[in-house]
């Protein structure tokens, strides 16, 4: 009998700890489908909410709070099923004000030898990483590129349990 | 101004964070990003390559909202045990 041995992952490796995260809530969610309306318009709608939560949530849990987009995520998501948004921007707020003194000074005119760096679009990316925000020009260069790591990885995984579920 | 700087640092050393590293962590980036390298790679400007990682987030996050939606009409019409075997199969 032939025995498909397939290639030996990592087994502690970012990749595998976030497939292990996220298949094991997509058999959460695939569990708790309700077989009568299972394809709805609106159920299909709410799992992808759901999916799309698991699939951030796995990720944060397999970075853990090793990196601040990490943390911001992860404190995101703590704070959003209670639904008490209030909670959270008042915070951000805070934290926003306290840091935006520092703020003019990091992202005033950098001048490398290649130009200028902006502040514009280094305004842009702190809105796309969790917990930009806070952070100074380079901290935020540093968990860009780790960030963007880890969302390949994300897409990666993704698109590989998608392939192996469609017919 | 330079203490105000360190404070916001977390790695709390009260050295200025040179434009040398800004330039570095720049490249490194760029290097990240799946663009087709032209002639000129090692000239393309800082504001140009931020411009490009914000398009290039915001494209992944785009992938993962698609994947989402894929996932989800799929799953409406696959069972239980596939699940299963697709985590046995990985996890080894």
């Amino acid at each position: 009998m032939n025995k498909y041995n397939p290639p030996r992952m990592n087994p502690s490796s970012l990749r595998s700890r976030f497939a292990t995260r996220f298949l094991r809530s997509l058999s959460e969610i695939n569990a708790q489908k309700p077989t009568a309306s299972s394809s709805s318009p609106t159920e299909i709608f709410r799992r992808y909410r759901r999916i799309k939560v698991a699939a951030d949530k796995s990720m944060a849990y397999s970075v853990r709070s090793r990196r601040t987009w990490s943390r911001a995520m992860l404190w995101k998501l703590r704070t959003r099923p209670c639904g008490r948004r209030s909670v959270k921007t008042s915070t951000i707020v805070r934290k926003t004000r306290h840091e935006k003194q520092n703020k003019n000074t990091t992202t005033a005119t950098t001048t490398g030898e290649d130009g200028v760096v902006s502040g514009v679009e280094a305004d842009e990316l702190r809105e796309l990483v969790p917990g930009g925000e806070a952070m100074d020009l380079y901290n935020l260069l540093d968990e860009t590129a780790h960030y963007i790591k880890c969302l390949t990885t994300q897409v990666q995984v993704m698109k590989k349990i998608a392939d192996f579920y469609s017919p | 101004m330079s203490s105000r700087r360190s404070r916001s640092r977390q790695t709390g050393s009260t050295s200025r964070i040179s434009d040398d590293q800004i330039t570095d962590l720049v490249s490194k980036l760029h290097q990240l990003l799946p663009e087709i390298r032209n002639a000129h790679s090692d000239k393309v400007s800082s504001a140009k390559v931020l411009q490009e990682t914000c398009n290039y987030i915001r494209s992944l996050h785009r992938e993962v909202d698609d994947l989402s939606e894929r996932l989800s009409e799929l799953l409406a019409t696959t069972d239980n045990a596939q699940a299963a075997i697709i985590r046995t199969l990985l996890m080894q």
